[in-house]
């Protein structure tokens, strides 16, 4: 057996293994771990495929920063886990009778007839040394879908505009400042003039 | 030999997975949107295998793409979460029915 296909299967059924235990551990903590695990060993199959440039992205920016945010929404939150866990016996029945139908039907679809084996798609040789995954995609990236490449980066401006709108909350009783009055103050509000009479110097 | 058909199998495994996923934990918003990360990470399986095996750059660009649109999902996603459990104090998505649907 080839190294390639030992990794494959290797990393494979660590993925399929992560997968299932983020769907089944009891705390969302760890099934957040399990998710940052599948993520990981997801890059590692990319990377046998050759795609060096979205494997990096996908630890960068999956494990980097999605699931960190995952992480910290769940610690914030002072989630009651008793009540979310109910119904998942009822429910495992027909979860688990939908999936299995579903990947039976997938499968067969897949290896059936040879549609997807060596004659349908010949496995290509590998990249030649000094070819560059990432100078390959940037080219096409920038080029023929430079559009598309600027309204992703609109998406994500209104994404943070959008989270930090959402989030953002007024204190109701805390003290702050407000510029535009502290601005707008007149003469009158601040110094009050009063008439006297001077008075006779003391002692002596 | 790794044939296209080894990683469309892993892609649609993990897909079923999920579905399964979002079945199981219907009580738990959080736990429902992993599960749409998992979804899009065996979408993004299937996009890379096919752009390796007919030599075509293009899916990976689908990829990064779906990447970036996916961060901003779960960003707003978790934004209406805070939102959420802060005006509720639950998560639970059983208790969420004001609009009687």
């Amino acid at each position: 057996m080839p190294i390639t296909e030992v990794v494959f299967y290797t990393f494979s059924l660590l993925l399929v293994a992560s997968a299932v235990a983020v769907i089944t551990v009891r705390n969302p903590v760890n099934s957040a771990l399990f998710l940052v695990l599948a993520f990981f060993t997801s890059a590692a199959i990319w990377m046998l495929l050759e795609v060096e440039f979205l494997a990096i992205i996908l630890v960068l920016v999956y494990v980097g920063a999605v699931m960190v945010l995952f992480l910290f929404v769940i610690m914030m939150l002072d989630i009651n886990l008793a009540p979310l866990k109910e119904g998942f016996i009822s429910y495992l029945p027909a979860g688990i009778a939908v999936a299995a139908v579903m990947a039976f039907e997938l499968l067969v679809v897949l290896w059936s007839k040879g549609r997807f084996d060596e004659g349908a798609f010949p496995v290509p040789p590998p990249n030649p040394a000094g070819y560059s995954n990432t100078k390959a995609l940037g080219e096409l990236l920038f080029t023929e879908y430079l559009l598309a490449f600027e309204v992703a980066g609109v998406i994500l401006l209104v994404a943070i505009v959008a989270a930090i709108a959402l989030t953002l909350r007024q204190r109701t009783g805390a003290k702050r400042q407000n510029p535009s009055m502290q601005v707008r103050v007149q003469r009158d509000e601040r110094i009050r003039l009063v008439e006297m009479d001077s008075e006779p110097r003391q002692g002596s | 030999m790794l044939t296209l058909a080894h990683f469309l199998s892993l892609g649609a495994i993990l897909f079923c997975l999920s579905v399964a996923g979002i079945f199981l934990n219907r009580k738990n918003v959080i736990i429902i949107l992993m599960c749409i990360e998992l979804m899009l990470l065996a979408v993004n399986m299937n996009f890379v295998a096919f752009s390796r095996f007919l030599g075509n750059m293009d899916g990976q660009v689908f990829v990064f793409f779906i990447l970036t649109v996916a961060a901003a999902e779960a960003a707003i996603g978790l934004a209406i979460l805070v939102v959420l459990f802060r005006n509720r104090g639950t998560i639970n998505v059983s208790e969420l029915d004001d609009l009687k649907g």
